[in-house]
């Protein structure tokens, strides 16, 4: 899927989560705080097994809220503001690409476009938007986000578009906008009137720090802008197999939301019906108890300080070993996901020849190595 | 910019409202025959004691990837999932023409067939191709397949409210007058809301009709073992049409059968021509599926594919269903022996005729309005009752209750 948007990734994240944790065949263990958590869902004679609502376990949806926006966010002391729990992020964008499509620009018939840089336009899509764009954010040769290239796309957006945005480093833009480029972003967001549609996955994991994750996030509602965001717990909390996601929604009035709320019922009883439950009761406990919330944060921290040095040792590595190229965009990056610069035939090799999705950093930088000298 | 100025309210999903309505209502008599999930005599939710185990193994296994599962879900939770529906022998099976999409509970199953039929069922873009569902049916049917982009969704004659059984001469006349190659939704068995099934003889009527004119079965199954008791019992319909040849979807939900309501366990199999169809097919359900939620939640999954695959297991969860299965046939037979014994004015053979969850009793609207508004008694306007609702604690109330409200309202 990347490799057909021109450029390839490296992910990072689960090695960097499970590196102290990580069993022989390179598959992820639990992280210890989780599994212990899973345990106690698993022998509590209190919970039962009963529907959750539609729209979600209210103690996930709160507090998946609370992580996003912060505890003193306005918006939702106003009561503008509604969290969903969903199926993943792909089931908050899915959701949120039909909730658009239904009640967005109803008196004109708004059908898009969206602009999106990521590989959710076919959720898009499936939900009744066909007309779903590109906007550029790579300099291209650099491998680094450019904030120049973004800016002039989205001022030439049409009004009302919506804009799908990464608030944390995640594929394929593994963006280094700094909080001036986020702050000339929603600047024009607010001038164009666009809509933003934030992505963020894996909060916590890019900068060491959930509320630093979340900067672009909170900036745009301090602004008052009216938003989305699909929140996804997996990476940032070893839940992959759960399908732990959330879909929020900042409102300008709150006289809106209860009839939001509805349609969103409606539109849930259709999709899935109730999400799943113990992904979200997982994370549930985690944020709603200071000592297991403390340890997720040091866990994060470290997973994030990890992604750190093994970009260190994979630029040294490639650089020692004489692979053609310039490897410092590897360290100018953040988050939990590299973009190597490596065409798709490389890429391909990487997978065929030498297996590389993830783990040991030597044998990966000389597969690139390989990849980037051998003929293929 | 405000998103849209008029998002004006959604009708209340109505046993959503029902819920609610019950929840807040104070009184010490209260009863909620309303509620779709099992509940004990005690009238408390039921976690199968299997499920409890296989849970405590799961968490113990060390040896477990935590990663994402494939997009059409855990392998040998599709296999067994399917091979509980067609059977050990199955020869479809055998022949590598089943598969399974595993889903996000029913409602999942049935979306993700929805969804595949309408974009390559008979040809391309099937939005005008009618979709027959049962009159009544689960109301959920009509949301999902119109959501899914069917256009013309149609009732077919099921339940004769007069004599409270089935209109099966209604039932094979719109077969029989049903464009070729209309989708039908039939529910495998213990019917939702009626309760009331064809017998093996009945449905071999409607099989024969659909095969003369080329309709396509597309079965909600989510009661198997839950029904009778009896896991090949309650898929006899389906088994039945797939060794006729036919083609069909089956939607499974294993939400009542193992309890596991929130962990949206589903299971959609597929009965193809050959495998080569087989295949073309799961790769376009892929798609399908990438643009809803990617992959499925894996906990349920696990726990239904550990328990269908160990002798033991296997054998302990049967216990556990037909623990079900039998105290929601004690309360049928309890609540018909106290009507009767009351003299309350009708019939209440229906009672007992009736299988599975839910009974369709018969009750008007203004009955039902009196049994929310003067006794606490909370059950859907149609008249549909949740058995597991009743307890022997309850029953005697319920049962005057009902004596009352058919004898003073019409």
């Amino acid at each position: 899927t990347h490799a057909d948007m021109g450029y390839s990734f490296v992910s990072l994240s689960c090695v960097a989560l499970c590196l102290e944790h990580q069993r022989e065949d390179g598959h992820a263990l639990v992280p210890p705080l989780i599994w212990k958590i899973k345990q106690q869902i698993s022998t509590d004679p209190t919970l039962h097994a009963d529907f959750a609502p539609a729209l979600g376990l209210p103690e996930f949806t709160r507090r998946a809220t609370e992580l996003a926006l912060g505890r003193e966010c306005r918006a939702v002391v106003e009561n503008r503001v509604l969290g969903i729990q969903t199926v993943g992020c792909t089931g908050a964008v899915r959701l949120g690409a039909q909730l658009l499509r239904c009640w967005y620009n109803r008196s004109t018939g708004w059908r898009g476009p969206v602009y999106i840089p990521s590989p959710f336009y076919a959720v898009f899509q499936a939900a009744g938007l066909p007309d779903v764009r590109q906007y550029r954010c790579w300099e291209a040769g650099q491998w680094a986000a450019s904030e120049g290239h973004v800016l002039e796309d989205l001022r030439a957006a049409p009004e009302q578009a919506v804009v799908v945005l990464c608030a944390t480093a995640y594929c394929p833009v593994a963006t280094d906008l700094s909080q001036k480029h986020w702050k000339h972003l929603a600047h024009v967001l607010e001038r164009r009137k666009l809509f933003p549609f934030f992505l963020m996955l894996g909060q916590g994991l890019c900068l060491g720090d959930p509320e630093q994750d979340a900067w672009p996030l909170r900036h745009c509602v301090s602004l008052g802008l009216e938003l989305f965001c699909a929140q996804s717990f997996s990476h940032s909390f070893g839940l992959y197999g759960e399908r732990v996601g959330h879909l929020l929604l900042v409102l300008k009035q709150n006289t809106l939301l209860l009839a939001l709320q509805s349609q969103a019922e409606s539109a849930v009883r259709s999709l899935w019906s109730r999400p799943a439950t113990l992904g979200a009761r997982v994370v549930a406990t985690v944020l709603s108890n200071p000592a297991n919330l403390a340890e997720w944060r040091e866990g994060v921290r470290s997973a994030a300080e990890r992604c750190v040095l093994i970009r260190e040792r994979l630029r040294e590595k490639l650089r020692l070993l004489g692979a053609p190229g310039s490897w410092d965009h590897l360290t100018q990056q953040g988050g939990l996901y590299c973009c190597t610069g490596l065409s798709a035939e490389q890429v391909a090799f990487l997978a065929k020849s030498r297996h590389v999705y993830l783990c040991n950093m030597d044998y990966v930088a000389e597969s690139i190595h390989l990849a980037l000298t051998s003929p293929l | 910019m405000a998103i849209c100025l008029k998002v004006p309210q959604a009708t209340p999903v109505a046993v959503f409202k029902l819920t609610a309505d019950f929840r807040e209502d104070s009184s010490p008599n209260k009863v909620n025959l309303g509620v779709g999930a099992y509940r004990t005599d005690d009238n408390q939710p039921w976690v199968l004691p299997v499920v409890k185990k296989v849970e405590r193994m799961i968490v113990e296994d060390q040896s477990l990837n935590h990663e994402y599962l494939p997009i059409l879900g855990l392998p040998e939770f599709r296999s067994s999932a399917s091979k509980i529906a067609l059977g050990d022998d199955s020869l479809a099976i055998l022949e590598n023409r089943v598969g399974g999409v595993q889903c996000l509970g029913g409602t999942g199953a049935l979306k993700i067939g929805a969804e595949f039929l309408r974009r390559w069922y008979y040809g391309y873009n099937n939005t005008a191709t009618p979709v027959y569902v049962s009159a009544p049916t689960w109301e959920n049917h009509n949301g999902v397949f119109a959501d899914a982009g069917f256009q013309d969704i149609r009732p077919y004659k099921y339940w004769n409210a007069e004599k409270r059984s089935l209109d099966l001469a209604g039932f094979l006349g719109d077969l029989e007058s049903a464009p070729e190659h209309s989708i039908f939704v039939m529910h495998a068995c213990a019917h939702n809301p009626t309760g009331i099934d064809p017998t093996p003889e009945e449905w071999k009527q409607i099989a024969e009709v659909m095969k003369r004119r080329n309709l396509f079965p597309f079965f909600d199954s989510a009661y198997q073992g839950f029904a009778s008791g009896s896991l090949e019992k309650d898929a006899w319909a389906v088994r039945y049409f797939v060794s006729q040849g036919f083609e069909l979807f089956c939607a499974q939900s294993f939400s009542k059968n193992f309890g596991l309501y929130n962990e949206r366990v589903g299971n959609l199999t597929i009965v193809a021509k050959d495998n080569e169809n087989l295949t073309r097919v799961l790769s376009q359900m892929e798609k399908i599926v990438r643009t809803i939620w990617s992959n499925p939640p894996s906990q349920g999954a696990r726990v239904v594919a550990l328990t269908l695959n160990s002798p033991e297991l296997f054998a302990e969860w049967q216990e556990n269903v037909k623990t079900m299965a039998d105290r929601v046939l004690l309360m049928r037979a309890q609540l018909k022996a106290k009507l009767q014994a009351l003299g309350t004015p009708g019939t209440w053979d229906h009672i007992t005729q009736q299988i599975g969850m839910f009974s369709f009793t018969g009750l008007t609207p203004h009955q039902v309005e009196y049994l929310s508004k003067e006794k606490h008694i909370y059950l859907m306007a149609s008249g549909r009752i949740n058995m597991c609702g009743l307890t022997t604690k309850n029953i005697d109330y319920v049962a005057e209750s009902i004596h009352e409200a058919v004898s003073t309202v019409q």
